[in-house]
Parts: C-alpha cells; structure tokens; sequence
C-alpha cells in the first residue's frame, strides 16, 4: 500500500518533509486540540451541511483533518494537464452527441448508451451554447495508487459540489498555522472564485449585449449544499437566487428586485435539470421558472451547466472517456481510467458475477457511496444478494478491480493513522480553461474504510500542491 | 449593477430578521417587567402575567388567561416553538431568514446570529426558570450584538435600510402595544388615587421598555401618567418612543425612495404620522383619549407594514 506520506518504507517523501517537521513539533496532543478549534470555527462560521429528517443537529460538520495533503509541482504538472485534457474531451463529446454524433457513427460510444441514457436531453438536439461548452464547471474525481499512478473514478459534469471545502479548508489553515506557509511554499487557491466569475461571463448568451447580470440559483436553504451557494455567491458578488425569485417575460428571465424586474443573463444553477423548467422537464414538479427552458434554446440567457451535461458523466459512458479523447483531440489519455467491467456485456457480467468477492460493484445510476458492493469487504450473504441484483438487471451496474488508494496520515481520536484519501479538482471551462493548483481531497476516516463520501463517515483535508 | 441589486425577497427576509430579533428583545424586556412586578410585596401576579401575555399579543394561547403562573409565562413566550412570537421562534425565525438572505448579511453579523442559536431548543421550562434573569439577560446581548455587528459592518445599502426599517417598525407596534394594555393605569384620574401601587404600574411600563433611567435623567423621577404616555409616545430622544421610531422609519423610507427613483403610498403614511406626532401634546392625546389614539396608531403601524411590502416588491 502507497502512503503518500511514507512511500511504501519508512523514509519520509520529500513533498511532506514540512508536514512531517510541523507533526513532529506540535506533537499529536496539540494538533488533537487545535483540531477542536477549527471545528468550532467552521461551526461558527457556519459551513455545514443540512441533514434532515435524522434526528440530532440538521446542520452537521464535515470533519476536517488538520493534516494536509501535498502534491510536488511535477505531480500536479501531470495532473493539471490530464484533467484540462478531459474535461476538454468532455464537452466535445457533448457537442458532438447533441450535434451530429460522429462518435456513434464511427462505432465508438453505443449509439443506445447516449440515447437511451435518462440523462440525454432530446430537446438540446441541435442547440448552440455559447462558447459550445456544456460543462462549465467539471470536478473529476481522481484516486492515487502509487508513485505516478494516478486513475479517474468518475467524472462530475453536472453541478460538482465541494469547492467551498477547498476554499475553507486553505483559510482556516493559514489561520491556524501561519508558519506553514511561511515563504510562499503552497500555492494559492483563493483565485477560484474569481475564476469562475470569469468563466460565467465569458458565456453571456447572445441576447446580452452589455455586462452580463449573473446569478446562482440554489433550490434554496434546506439544501444540503446551501452553504456553498451562498458563500461562491457572496464571493463572486451575484445574487443568490430561487427559481421563485425567477421569472420569465417577453422572451428573457428576469429576476424580482425591489427595483421591479431585473434581466438575467446567467445562471450558474445548482439545481438539477429536473427541476428548472416545469414545462420542459417535469409537469410534476412545482420547482423550476416556467419557460425558462425555451428562453435558453432561443439564446436569450445561458445555463452553467447546459441542460443534458450529465450525459457525459454517466457511469455507462465513463468507460469511453480515454476513447473520446483520442476521438476529438487526437491525443493519448493522461490520467487512465480505472479498469471497468460493464455487465450490460454478458462476457464481462459473467467476469463480474464470478469475481464478486474482489470487486466493487456499483450502480450505473448511483452517486454519493450508496448502493455499492465493495466486495472484498463483504459477507458472503451481501455477495450472493447483489449476485441476484445484478442478474435481475445487468445494465444497472458496472463492476471495478477494489483499488489500493494510497493514505495519508489523519489525525484521530487514538492518534495518527493512515487513511485512505482521493482527489477531486475542479476544472472551469469558458472561452478559456482555468484550474487552481489543488481540490479537494476527501478522507475515509474509519480505518481501512474506503468509502470517502461525506454522507458515510468522510472528512476532508486541505490539498497543497508545492510551489517549484 | 449585478451584485448590489437587492432581490425583493432578499430585501423581506432583512425586513423580518430585524423584526424578529426586536420582537425577541421586547418579550425578553416584558418578561423581565413582569417577573419584576410579580416580586412586589402585595402583587397580584397573576395580573402581571395576564398584561404580560397581553402585550406580547399571545393571550388567547394560554389555558387559563385568568390563571397564568411564571412557568405557563415560560413555556409560551420563551420557549414554545410553534409560537411565532415566543423567543425561541422569533430567534429561530431571525435565523431562518438571515440564512435566505446571507449574501446580504456580514460575517460579523451572522456569526452573531448564529452562535448559540439552538440554546433555548435545548432548555425545558424548569431549566429556564431556575435562572430566568439569566436566560433574559442572554436573550438580549444577542440582540445587542447583532445589531452591533450590523452597525459597525454593514454596508450602509438598501439591505440595511430594510433592516433598520423592520426594527424600527417592530419597536413602534410594541410600545403601542405595551401603551394599549397599560392604558387603563396611565388614564389621567388615577394620578388622584396615587399609592404605592400604582406608582409601581407605571414605573413597570417603563421598566418593559428598558427606560427607567433614561426617564429619571428627563423627569427626575416624577412618575406621572403623563409624563409616562409623553416619554413614550412624544419624546425625541427616547429610542423606543412612537415618534423616535417614526422619525427612523421616514428617514430609512425617504432614503429607499431615493435609491429607487420613486416614492410610494407608505412615504405619504409614515411622514403623515411622524408630523402628527411632531404637532401633538400629551395633553391634546389624553383629551381624545390616550386608548383612541393607541389604537388608531396601532392601525396605521400595521397599514405602513402592508404598504411597504407592496411597494418593494414583497
């Protein structure tokens, strides 16, 4: 097993040598104790997340580890330019799928794969989004299994939630420990909102002729990830939206002010696709502005992301992602894929249904650590049950080897142990692609745990990459 | 113009939030009043619940109106969540609203807000009454400080306008309402009567709105009804008065005006009212009757409520 901090021995990796110094020094009582303070400080501030419906305090903490994570420049050099390289090949693919669907016609992607998928729009068939990008923010969520292997488990298109962590996470540290960041030795991550900013005003719809009026529409304050909104929104100095501040008029979306309407050019939303338009999406749903939908085909305002992103990030189609990079850029994948087993293919469901016991099974459809087998961890009962589960429906689930993502040293109630950790970075995409040196890195904090999903006893770490 | 335009419902929630802590701080400040008078040798404290829960507008809420005791006092206007007016709803709410409006709010004013915010969620009546001045007590440093912290980091924009708007509308309808039920010992025969009694009901009026000192300093002790109904409805430099307050809700109305370009009905009401108030004498108001005027004024308080929402937008 690879610690990042450790290697595979016992001499310290020169990326942490600071680290390693400032645990040494402190000593874990302390660093145990100032843990406590920066959880009271997160509290204070209030960045937290809503669980309702479970009993004990709705707003709960993320636990944050005071133990960084660090990447040398030359790893994130690497990084950097795999994670611009797909989200490129992201969106190209978008475009190509609502367009002329090359990559289908050339055999590459399952024509059924995009076209049944229940997150293929029919109606942006042939729509031109503004700078033709669909994903403007793409949070790619990668894992470390060693020195240079570095993989992708999934690929966020949608609304990728977690960067105020990132952004957080580096405050409170450089207001703890000053000294760590003596000399410039971490780069900076504080320039993301301004990024994005720059990111949503580059793809001001065509109807908008002077300084766009951008806003973030957030399903409101019951959200779970309500905090965030609020915060990119206060930093990006946009109104914080609800669809019911929303409405739409003589062919534009215009917002309710005590100034009368205001018009909207657009919207960074981070409500799903379900949920904007009743009469485009669900009649059902009483959420979402009316019209908004057919504004957006007109050209009339700009959604961030474009209704039907989600398509590219699929689990069903993750597996081509290496594919259509070659396809649209003509280049060789970067960052690998994790190997993955489809059991939509009898060949390989057979692999799958064999091999249970040393896989992780997940559904297509699945998110947030739900609903998964991680087989070596499994009984043999939980492993005969998902059998059945997966034979019932094959194309519900895909299967991938159980990795050994590396650790990192966390801080816990008995002291330091290493636990496993991923990466998730978020790559802004306008007329130009910007990406801050870093992300966010989240912790499996049971040990040996390797679930880091913050719904199942996930925390998070602040992520360092090295000046040169 | 992104960014500083203010959305109509942030614009309420600023408006409510204020209302809320005020409303928090004056049944904090009643409670206070009762459990003074309560302690008074020969009390009936029952009464001084009863005017208590009067004031506080929350009367038809208690089992027995005729019976109520410091606990029933506790467990509605303190605790009880599903009482909008009670304490612990009104800071709950104060919350609630500033979370749908944070991007307006500062950090300074939202770490005041949000400290400690499930404190009374946390308490049971026995708790509370163990140490009630306590609990007071804290329920009114909150308030200081989230109107502290918005005083000295807000930007002065149409948001804290509307802040200053909901707290100044929410102290003139509760000194209305602490006049409405004390009315019957300010009317102007019972200064023949006099007594020990009675000197504590009007000195209890004052004691509710926090202003004994400030009254000793303008009248040297001189407990007089008229000077009482004078001091709260008509002096200028009393923070709670009815004019004071009216003379803050012009001001933050003439300013809104101003940055919107427009001037609406409620400017009309407010400066109607406030150049009422400027012309009256206490003498004048007892002579229509002080209950009249209390309850005309109330009338028009709750109009100029109406009114606002209507011309931003609510």
């Amino acid at each position: 097993m690879f610690d990042e901090m450790s290697g595979t021995g016992d001499e310290i990796r020169a990326p942490y040598a600071r680290v390693a110094e400032w645990i040494d020094d402190a000593g874990v009582p302390l660093l145990q104790k100032r843990s406590e303070e920066a959880e009271a400080i997160f509290r204070r501030i209030g960045i937290t997340f809503a669980v309702y419906g479970e009993g004990g305090d709705p707003e709960r903490l993320i636990p944050f580890d005071l133990i960084p994570r660090v990447f040398a420049a030359h790893e994130w050099a690497v990084l950097d330019r795999g994670i611009r390289q797909r989200a490129q090949a992201l969106n190209a693919f978008l475009y190509d799928v609502y367009h002329r669907g090359e990559i289908l016609r050339a055999g590459i992607v399952p024509e059924k794969l995009v076209y049944q998928n229940s997150a293929f729009v029919p109606a942006m068939m042939g729509v031109e989004p503004p700078g033709r990008v669909y994903s403007h923010i793409v949070g790619i969520d990668i894992v470390r299994t060693g020195p240079t292997g570095f993989q992708v488990l999934e690929d966020n298109c949608r609304t990728p939630s977690g960067v105020s962590y990132m952004l957080e996470n580096r405050e409170i540290m450089m207001r703890m420990f000053p000294g760590l960041f003596a000399g410039g030795a971490v780069e900076p991550v504080d320039a993301y909102p301004d990024y994005l900013l720059k990111t949503l005003r580059e793809v001001a719809p065509p109807a908008c002729k002077d300084e766009p009026n951008i806003v973030l529409l957030t399903p409101g304050s019951f959200n779970s990830a309500y905090y965030e909104h609020s915060f990119l929104a206060d930093l990006m100095g946009i109104s914080l939206v609800e669809a019911g501040d929303l409405f739409v008029r003589d062919g534009l979306v215009w917002m309710r002010t005590t100034h009368g309407p205001q018009r909207v050019d657009v919207i960074y939303r981070r409500i799903d696709d379900d949920y904007i338009d009743p009469l485009a999406f669900r009649p059902d749903s009483l959420l979402g502005i009316p019209g908004l939908f057919e504004v957006y085909r007109a050209g009339g305002v700009t959604l961030c992301s474009a209704p039907g992103a989600g398509v590219a990030d699929d689990k069903s189609i993750y597996i081509y992602t290496p594919d259509m990079i070659r396809f649209y850029l003509g280049e060789k994948p970067i960052l690998d894929n994790v190997p993955t087993f489809r059991c939509a293919d009898s060949d390989e469901c057979a692999h799958v249904l064999d091999n249970i016991d040393e896989l992780v099974v997940k559904e297509v459809h699945g998110s947030g650590g739900y609903g998964m087998l991680i087989g070596p961890k499994a009984t043999a009962e939980e492993c005969a049950a998902y059998s059945e589960r997966i034979r019932k429906s094959p194309s519900e689930f895909i299967a991938q080897p159980t990795l050994e993502l590396s650790t990192v040293p966390s801080l816990g109630p008995e002291g330091i142990g290493e636990r496993h950790v991923d990466l998730r970075p978020y790559c802004l995409v306008g007329r130009e692609m910007r990406l801050v040196p870093g992300g966010l890195t989240r912790v499996a904090l049971r040990e040996g745990s390797l679930v880091v999903n913050s719904s199942q006893g996930g925390g998070v770490k602040d992520t360092w990459v090295l000046s040169e | 113009m992104s960014g500083r335009v203010l959305l109509s419902r942030t614009a309420e929630s600023l408006y409510w939030l204020s209302r809320y802590i005020d409303r928090a701080d004056s049944t904090a400040r009643l409670i206070e009043m009762g459990n003074r008078m309560a302690m008074l040798p020969g009390a009936y404290s029952q009464q001084e619940w009863r005017s208590v829960a009067r004031a506080s507008g929350c009367l038809d809420l208690f089992e027995d109106p005729e019976g109520i005791t410091e606990a029933a006092i506790v467990r509605t206007l303190l605790l009880d969540k599903d009482n909008p007016s009670s304490i612990r709803a009104c800071l709950e709410n104060a919350r609630a609203n500033a979370k749908s409006a944070r991007t307006s709010l500062t950090m300074a004013m939202w770490d005041a807000l949000n400290d400690g915010w499930r404190k009374l969620e946390l308490m049971d009546v026995a708790a509370v009454q163990r140490d009630l001045q306590g609990v007071l007590d804290w329920v009114k440093s909150r308030v200081a400080m989230i109107r502290g912290s918005s005083t000295s980091t807000m930007l002065r924009d149409d948001g804290y306008l509307f802040l200053g708007l909901g707290g100044h509308v929410e102290r003139a309808d509760m000194t209305l309402r602490l006049l409405d039920v004390k009315s019957y010992v300010l009317l102007p025969e019972t200064e023949v009567v006099g007594g020990g009694r009675d000197h504590h009901q009007w000195t209890s009026v004052l004691y509710a709105t926090s202003a004994i000192r400030a009254y000793n300093h303008v009248y040297r002790s001189d407990y007089s009804p008229g000077k009482i109904a004078d001091f709260l409805i008509l002096n200028k430099q009393f923070p709670r008065s009815l004019l004071f307050s009216y003379a803050k809700i012009v001001r933050c109305l003439d300013r809104l005006a101003e940055s919107h370009g427009q001037r609406h009905a409620v400017n009309a009401t407010a400066e109607e009212m406030l150049s009422d108030l400027h012309r009256l004498q206490v003498g004048e108001i007892f002579r229509r009757g002080l209950p009249e005027f209390v309850a005309e004024s109330i009338g028009t308080t709750h109009r100029l409520g109406a009114e606002i929402s209507e011309a931003y937008h609510f």
